[in-house]
């Protein structure tokens, strides 16, 4: 009963999606809307296939999931560091936070066009705007999950003669690691909307570089739609990614 | 498994706490608290919440540093990590990401000893204790019991030759509380033990001393205990007429401390 329950929950989201893709189609059919305004999923689906037949998507998919991945992984990274810092030292907490708040405070998006101006229109510029949008969420919660690590296992540790550097390794950071997992969820997908934004701003090649292309000089609507379902596509990857790290590092395994 | 209390004057005393004293801000909750305990010998401490049970137990772990007085652990002062004692805390404090063989591994893997190594010496605690059949288990699929076993055998992986327990099986059922205080004096392996407890029974189950502490952070009574009796009649003795005057004259002084 539970298992079927369970499997119902599951196909849920498939079947609202296949209801509201449905009514898509037979809406825009009905009311004759014009393919420039909005293609029907039908029209979507076929370019996206052409799309990729051609060549066009894979074009401008590589840069941004390089991009995504160089500038995720180096954002990720800094932020795990930054938030280990910050977690274990009270002093570099204090001095460094109110600038890290106001850092965050501050649209990174709104940065792009400085670091286009310092790092030029390439790959360069797209990989820091990846960075610094997924160094914060990355940052706080790695902070935060290592500052608020259960006191008692902290005693048990020194106890057992622990130094810093092996209560970090042995107890802090599996402890923390649902809370910097968690960032790293949010970072995935905002690393995403970083790289196509940088893309926004300057570029030969990338969905975002291919979003313009396609609203502006093409004016091919179905292409616009097809390239914001790869953008999607790439997004939920980044977050599957995730997933998959946090299952493969899970406590069971330890 | 040894035979009574090991009092031999002739050993430098494992534990020495000499005119030990221990304020929190300006709250004092030790005062000039004196102790020796023999290699292999049990004491309990007895005491009313609040006393600086538990406080008196990290400073003789090293955890906390005293405000006056001095703690000596086979002859050198007390500080944390000391391989010569081993901690078991009112909560088992395993590591959930670990499994239970490798909750054991730890205080040896900190100390530096190879896996394969850690493994061997932690499989034979955990066997030693009865919780051989736990050692792939996750912490948090076992029983209260069970987690209570885990932990004695971390604490004791390390062979010290001074266990601090403070009130170890105090979260579990009347049952298995009893069953353990029953084990604990074989399953220990001749380390000299300081309980900290509000159980009267469970003191005189365990301990060769019971200490009473008073609320005014001193020491007040000192009753013998029955651990030096083989394990089988330690029940029985703590229901004899015997027994029971010591359990009375505890629980006088307790109710004495509390309200001083």
């Amino acid at each position: 009963m539970r298992c079927r329950m369970r499997r119902l929950t599951q196909l849920t989201p498939v079947a609202v999606a296949a209801l509201l893709l449905a009514a898509w189609e037979l809406g825009v059919r009905a009311a004759s809307v014009p393919q420039f305004v909005l293609p029907a999923p039908s029209t979507i689906a076929v370019r996206f296939a052409e799309a990729w037949a051609d060549g066009t998507m894979l074009r401008h998919l590589v840069p941004t999931v390089t991009e995504v991945t160089v500038g995720g992984l180096l954002g990720g990274a800094l932020g795990l560091l930054i938030g280990v810092t910050l977690g274990l030292s009270g002093a570099a907490r204090r001095v460094v936070s109110p600038y890290l708040v106001a850092a965050q405070s501050t649209p990174i998006l709104a940065l792009g066009p400085v670091l286009v101006l310092w790092l030029g229109p390439g790959l360069a510029a797209k990989v820091a705007v990846c960075a610094l949008i997924t160094l914060f969420p990355v940052a706080i919660s790695t902070l935060v999950a290592v500052r608020d690590v259960d006191a008692g296992t902290l005693e048990l540790m020194r106890s057992l003669g622990a130094t810093r550097w092996q209560s970090l390794r042995y107890a802090r950071l599996p402890a923390a690691r649902g809370g910097i997992l968690a960032g790293a969820r949010v970072a995935a997908t905002l690393a995403v909307v970083g790289a196509i934004v940088g893309e926004w701003l300057g570029g030969s090649a990338g969905l975002g570089v291919l979003l313009n292309l396609a609203r502006g000089s093409l004016f091919d609507t179905p292409l616009l739609f097809a390239d914001l379902l790869q953008i999607a596509i790439v997004g939920v990857s980044a977050y599957g990614l995730v997933l998959f790290v946090e299952r493969i590092t899970s406590w069971k395994t330890a | 498994m040894r035979a009574g209390p090991a009092r031999d004057d002739a050993l430098m005393p494992i534990l020495l706490v000499d005119g030990l004293s221990h304020s929190y801000g300006k709250r004092q909750v030790l005062r000039s608290i004196s102790l020796e305990i023999g290699a292999g010998e049990s004491v309990a401490l007895l005491g009313p919440n609040g006393s600086g049970k538990s406080t008196l137990l990290r400073l003789v772990a090293g955890l906390l540093t005293p405000t006056a007085g001095h703690v000596a652990l086979a002859g050198s002062a007390a500080a944390a990590g000391r391989p010569e004692v081993g901690i078991l805390f009112q909560e088992s404090r395993l590591l959930p990401w670990r499994t239970v063989l490798r909750n054991v591994t730890l205080p040896l893997e900190l100390a530096g000893e190879s896996l394969p190594r850690a493994r061997t010496t932690a499989e034979a605690a955990l066997n030693s204790v009865g919780a051989g059949q736990l050692l792939e288990r996750n912490p948090t699929e076992i029983s209260g019991g069970e987690r209570g076993r885990a932990a004695l055998a971390r604490a004791l992986v390390r062979k010290p030759a001074l266990l601090l327990l403070d009130e170890p099986f105090a979260a579990l059922d009347a049952i298995t509380r009893a069953r353990l205080d029953d084990e604990l004096p074989e399953l220990v392996a001749g380390a000299a033990t300081l309980l900290v407890t509000h159980d009267i029974s469970e003191a005189l189950l365990v301990a060769d001393r019971v200490l009473m502490l008073g609320a005014d952070g001193a020491i007040h009574l000192e009753v013998p205990g029955l651990r030096g009796l083989p394990s089988a009649g330690r029940r029985a003795a703590l229901l004899s007429p015997d027994g029971a005057a010591r359990q009375t004259r505890l629980h006088e002084a307790l109710d004495a401390v509390s309200h001083a």
